[in-house]
């Protein structure tokens, strides 16, 4: 048996097996002392700041392959920190004015020049700088005192990455080559770090709670992303019979590949379209690997979250005309920025909030500050004309704010047709549908909107009322409760009543449990992770589309918990 | 001893990537180079210092040089001023 087996919360499927690399900052703390041979201290001083540029360069260089030059800016900047002669200058002159220690001198040095620019609270780009001098501070710190301050961008063998949690910053550097897989202590199914290991298509086990704690560096463990386990010292055999179940996964990857560029159909000859969540252009091969039919939900935040400050019309309308051209056709559905709640811009800082995913975030910033609302949807009127292009607002709670942005999307598209910039004369405007106010009226949304996409990820957090972050409260996420049910056949009957399209864009729509029952209640267009397509596609085809009808019909009228639907599921659709 | 003004035309004034890539810029020359703004000056070659000043938009800064390449450090400065979008 394994040494110990941790539990967790399935995010990416798959099975890797790997020595652990443990993505936990070490300890930095020092004494202050007294040194006598300042030159030494001094020249230790220097030796932890060349040191640490070598390193940021590699990191830089690795970063700029990796993930683009955009991208690699920070690192670019925290070499320039380190070779401020100014800085450097006053370090020295407190080891030899004051004969302290160099970790003493280089912490209060630093220290000043970080409250400096916190104290700058009109200018949130210096207030995030002081972020930068704290990450030099941390990189030398751990130079001088011998110890590894570990990167993402440094990994250079096969590992699983063991992280409290894993940050945007840190999921960006992570290399596919060599990163096989990562646990975290906190987090759950559509936490960030959930989204991107399906994205990077790595197994990912999440909210695993002590794996920080229970792992050490080189531990050899294997991560089942599949169950949501993990073992840590496994045994000979217990190997063996992972490769296994790994080769039995491959395999059952390779028959899904098959249908690639087979079109979805039901058992009963019924078409449904299955489309990708994307959040960056570079996402486009694995859309077009898992052979989607569409993109069902570009997630346009991304793009802000990637910059270091607001990315202007050209910058948005080359990423939006790369994927529309891409796609070659087919329907690319972008949401328009959805900023607040737990996604941060660290150029546009939000005030706190107590409940920040039930404040100012997504349309409701755009209707506010209209500056950069307008901006995007330029961006996106001009890609239009490429392709076909779609744009979805999110957060709508009320139809007068989707009354309000449309007519700040028809003064854009008046100004771009008056300046002879070709637009597309039919683009779709729809919205998400997440917050349960506007799934209940959706019937009078359908009059007006051409098209909803429900967001099941936002709409059961705020369906139960239970912060989607938070574990202690993680059993009401219940994507298959009735009443949940019951709001999306509401949604799906008032769209087809208006001959409008329901598609749905949240974790549920490639649920293997749900999806039998979505195609019962007659959803038409499915928007998942890339890497849940063509499994999706496989199962769609086994599916009969009357006898969900009616297996619906009971899982919305005699089941009464999220487990009854499960089960009713698993014992009518699956045999088991 | 070489100086030159510049008025500030970015929204943003000095900072973000122009000013690392101005102070990357400074950092190529030996002479001595500061920048100006009201009644401080910085050494230009250090970022800290640069973005201690906070230099916003429609602000008029000088820079100087002084050394043996002094004349090229300006026109280099004056370019990445240029081209950066800080200054006209």
């Amino acid at each position: 048996m394994a040494e110990k087996v941790l539990k967790g919360i399935a995010a990416s499927d798959g099975i890797a097996i790997a020595k652990a690399y443990m993505l936990v900052d070490p300890d930095l703390s020092f004494e202050k002392t007294t040194v006598t041979d300042v030159e030494a201290e001094v020249k230790r001083l220097h030796d932890a700041f060349d040191a640490s540029k070598a390193e940021l360069q590699v990191i830089k260089d690795k970063a700029v392959e990796n993930l683009g030059a955009e991208e690699a800016e920070v690192f670019e900047a925290h070499i320039t920190i380190l070779s401020d002669p100014e800085m450097l200058g006053q370090i020295e002159g407190k080891i030899k004015d004051d004969k302290v220690n160099a970790e003493e001198a280089l912490k209060e040095v630093t220290d000043t020049f970080i409250s400096m620019f916190e104290a700058m609270t009109d200018n949130a780009y210096m207030q995030e700088r002081a972020g930068d001098i704290r990450d030099v501070t941390k990189r030398v710190l751990s130079h001088l005192l011998g110890v590894t301050l570990p990167s993402p961008a440094l990994i250079d063998s096969e590992v699983i990455v063991v992280a409290h949690d894993l940050t945007p910053s840190d999921t960006a550097q992570l290399d596919r080559k060599y990163v096989k897989g990562f646990i975290t202590d906190i987090g759950g199914r559509t936490s960030h770090s959930a989204i991107m290991s399906r994205t990077l298509e790595i197994p990912a086990v999440v909210g695993s709670e002590t794996a920080t704690t229970d792992l050490k560096e080189g531990t050899t463990l294997i991560l089942d992303g599949i169950n949501g386990a993990a073992l840590i010292d496994p045994t000979d055999a217990e190997v063996s019979d992972y490769q296994q179940q790994a080769k039995d996964f491959a395999d059952q990857k390779a028959e899904w590949e098959k249908l690639k560029n087979e079109a979805t159909v039901s058992k009963d000859g019924k078409h449904f379209e299955l489309a990708s969540n994307i959040g960056t252009p570079d996402d486009m091969d694995g859309v077009l690997e898992a052979g989607s039919e569409a993109i069902g939900l570009f997630r346009s935040e991304f793009l802000y979250m990637n910059s270091p400050e607001l990315p202007d019309e050209d910058t948005q309308f080359e990423a939006y005309k790369k994927v529309v051209e891409g796609m070659n056709g087919k329907p690319v559905i972008v949401r328009t920025m959805d900023i607040g709640g737990d996604k941060h811009l660290p150029y546009l800082p939000l005030p706190d909030e107590m409940n920040p995913f039930l404040g100012y975030r997504a349309v409701r910033i755009s209707l506010d500050r209209d500056d950069i609302f307008r901006t995007q949807l330029r961006a996106l009127l001009r890609a239009s004309h490429y392709g076909q292009l779609r744009i979805m607002f999110p957060m709508i709670a009320t139809l007068d704010e989707f009354r309000q942005a449309k007519a700040i999307f028809e003064e854009e598209k008046a100004k771009l047709v008056a300046d002879g910039t070709p637009v597309a004369d039919d683009i779709k405007l729809g919205i998400m549908i997440e917050i349960p106010a506007a799934a209940i009226l959706a019937d009078q949304f359908a009059k007006e909107v051409d098209f909803f996409s429900i967001g099941t990820n936002d709409l059961i957090q705020y369906s139960f009322a239970a912060d989607r972050g938070n574990e202690r409260v993680s059993y009401l996420y219940q994507p298959y409760n009735p009443s949940l049910l019951r709001l999306i056949k509401h949604v799906i009957d008032a769209a087809h009543a208006n001959g409008r399209i329901a598609g749905m864009c949240g974790e549920v729509a490639g649920d293997q449990i749900a999806v039998p029952l979505l195609m019962g209640l007659g959803l038409d267009e499915f928007s998942m992770s890339s890497t849940s397509v063509l499994k999706t596609r496989s199962l769609m085809k086994t599916i009969d589309t009357t006898e969900m009808a009616k297996l619906a019909d009971r899982a919305l009228n005699e089941c009464v918990t999220n487990e009854e639907v499960k089960e009713l599921v698993e014992k009518n659709v699956f045999g088991k | 001893m070489e100086k030159k003004e510049f008025h500030v035309i970015a929204d943003t004034g000095i900072h973000a990537r122009p000013a690392t890539l101005l102070v990357q810029s400074a950092s190529k020359f030996n002479s001595e180079i500061t920048l100006q703004y009201q009644d401080k000056s910085v050494n230009l070659k250090s970022i800290m210092g640069v973005m201690s000043l906070g230099v916003g938009k429609d602000a008029d800064v000088t820079i100087s040089a002084e050394g043996a390449d002094e004349a090229d450090a300006i026109a280099a400065l004056a370019e990445t001023m240029k081209k950066e979008g800080l200054s006209e």
